[in-house]
């Protein structure tokens, strides 16, 4: 059996696979359907400081081969959770990463100062990549100063693992990867979901109340990749890969790519057991491959030539 | 307990104009699935369609449970050209059921508009389990789509007066309950947003108790994606989810 592990700045996780923020909610709704842990990591819908309604229906509309949402960030708070839904999490055997939204960088602060002082949150994962909401989200995200001010602050209030979640809406997306290391991020996830829109042509209505969305699901999944590929070779810290990874040879395509770890997310929507699968996909592939340590593939691209168009860029 | 089963596929039937039932097997959601609930169908492997759709359970017998659908997409499409040992992947039984069995009203109101007879088979069977009377309302476009099958004591309501009362359901039953009014009685009610919304305003005027059950976009089918929210008129939350908290609501605590 190959070696599945992987250490994220001091966080043991079983395997490389975690299940994405808002695809899983607080990990407590699949225990009929999916063994969580067998995971390698739970991250939770994002958790802001006081509790949000989230955005008017219709929130989702399907797309050819993917889905567009606009959740608005719907969540119990942080501090219902920390009451409701930390006991259990604390119970299963798997990594638990929160991740905290805020519309301020202060609040940012307060909601990873609420959770520092409990048991049972062994990381963060940092959003900064929201598409739905009016106040901070995107405007964070689309900014290296903002990156690295939110890094900065939240780096200087915690020593578990610190993921900064980054969005694919920037031009070059190795800048802000490079702007969350530099600030002393321990890790980047690559990616959240690409802006996105459809329409009634009868109605002449947008799908979602919102007009634009969150596009997620296998259609995004070759811009992921080179997202991805693109901010694992500006960064040395781990880029967990993110978009539209359904299978194992979806999410090793993305270690090839240069992900150290992979979340699975709109999959969720469609068996609540991918992570798990996926998972185990990945070893059985590597036991076929003779492959030792899954680790091994982790950036082991093959270049065609010396030419990369994103190598110019970097 | 919600299960996820790739289930064998025993016949798709017309029912009606664009209408189709599909039959399969599952004893675990034959033998748990109640009435106002819904399965979350995943019709082929593929990615598009990418995500489940879900239907209410329209009616169990043994090991074989039914759906009823109207072709109006391709994940529909693929479901109506389904055949004998085929499958398709089933994750249910989901939402809470109506509250059939609670014991507070002495005569029980179904009314569907459209497909929305797809709870009311079984919400009969259950009804008389429990020897409760049934009168059951059916509106559609026209005679061709009433479904009127494992009913009880029923009256048709169709737009185009090709069947029954011509006019809508809700005016029927209106009519109806002026002339007869039952003693104690609640609605039960499924169909489209339209007809929900004047059928609860005519309950919450007569100061009838109702249940509607809701349809409307959903992905996962257990909460964990927040994609089906419905407004509420009061209390702590302003949405509820329509997979989890629903399908079945008390048309008091909901703005349709």
């Amino acid at each position: 059996m190959a070696r599945t592990s992987f250490t994220l700045a001091g966080l043991e996780l079983k395997n490389r696979v975690l299940v994405a923020s808002g695809t899983y909610g607080y990990g407590d709704d699949c225990l009929d359907l999916a063994d969580v842990s067998k995971l390698g990591g739970i991250i939770t819908k994002s958790l802001s400081l006081k509790p949000r309604d989230g955005n008017p229906p219709p929130r989702i509309v399907e797309t050819a081969s993917g889905m567009l949402n606009s959740i608005g960030l719907a969540n119990i708070g942080v501090r219902r959770f920390v009451h409701e839904k930390l006991p259990f999490l604390r119970s299963i055997d798997t990594a638990v990463i929160v991740n905290i939204a805020a519309s301020t960088v202060d609040e940012y602060c307060q909601v990873l100062e609420i959770l520092e002082s409990e048991e049972g949150v062994d990381g963060y994962e940092i959003n900064v990549s929201c598409p739905n909401v009016k106040e901070g989200g995107l405007n964070f995200g689309t900014s290296c100063p903002m990156v690295s001010e939110i890094t900065r602050r939240l780096r200087s209030l915690t020593r578990k693992p610190l993921i900064m979640k980054l969005t694919p809406n920037v031009t070059h997306i190795s800048e802000f990867a490079r702007a969350a290391q530099e600030a002393g991020a321990d890790a980047v996830s690559v990616m959240n979901t690409l802006i996105g829109m459809a329409i009634d042509i009868r109605t002449r209505k947008p799908m979602l109340a919102t007009t634009t969305g969150g596009l997620s699901g296998p259609a995004v999944k070759p811009v992921a990749l080179a997202k991805v590929y693109e901010a694992s070779r500006a960064v040395s810290i781990p880029v967990i890969g993110i978009g539209g990874i359904m299978n194992a040879n979806d999410a090793i395509e993305f270690l090839i790519a240069g992900a150290s770890a992979v979340q699975v997310g709109t999959a969720n929507f469609i068996d609540p057991a991918a992570g798990i699968r996926i998972a185990e996909g990945i070893s059985r592939f590597c036991d076929e491959q003779k492959i030792t340590d899954a680790g091994s593939l982790v950036g082991s691209l093959v270049s065609r030539s010396n030419v990369s168009v994103v190598d110019s860029w970097l | 307990m919600i299960v996820q089963e790739i289930c064998p596929v025993v016949r798709v039937r017309q029912a009606g104009d664009n209408v189709h039932v599909i039959a399969f097997t599952s004893a675990a959601i034959a033998r748990s699935a109640k009435a106002g609930q819904f399965l979350n169908v995943r019709v082929e492997g593929g990615t598009d369609p990418l995500l489940r759709r879900p239907f209410s359970v329209y009616r169990t017998d043994g090991e074989l449970v039914e759906l009823i659908f109207n072709v109006i997409g391709k994940g529909t499409a693929l479901l109506r050209g389904k055949r004998p040992g085929d499958t398709i992947d089933i994750l249910g039984p989901l939402g809470v059921p109506f509250s059939l069995t609670a014991g507070d009203f002495t005569t029980a109101i179904l009314v569907g508009g459209g497909l929305g007879v797809a709870p009311l088979p079984i919400a009969t069977a259950t009804l008389r389990d429990v020897g409760v009377p049934v009168a059951t309302f059916l509106g559609a476009r026209g005679a061709g789509q009433i479904v009127d099958a494992y009913l009880e004591n029923l009256s048709v309501a169709t737009d185009d007066g090709t069947r029954g009362f011509h006019g809508n359901v809700v005016e029927l039953l209106r009519t109806t309950l002026t002339r007869h009014p039952y003693t104690n009685p609640k609605v039960f009610a499924c169909g489209p947003t339209a007809m929900l919304k004047a059928l609860g305003a005519f309950a919450i005027q007569n100061d009838i108790p109702c249940e509607v059950s809701l349809e409307g976009p959903m992905a996962c089918g257990i909460g964990i994606c927040q994609g089906c929210p419905v407004e509420m008129t009061g209390g702590e939350k302003k949405f509820s989810l329509m997979c989890k908290d629903g399908p079945t609501f008390d048309v008091r605590t909901i703005r349709l």
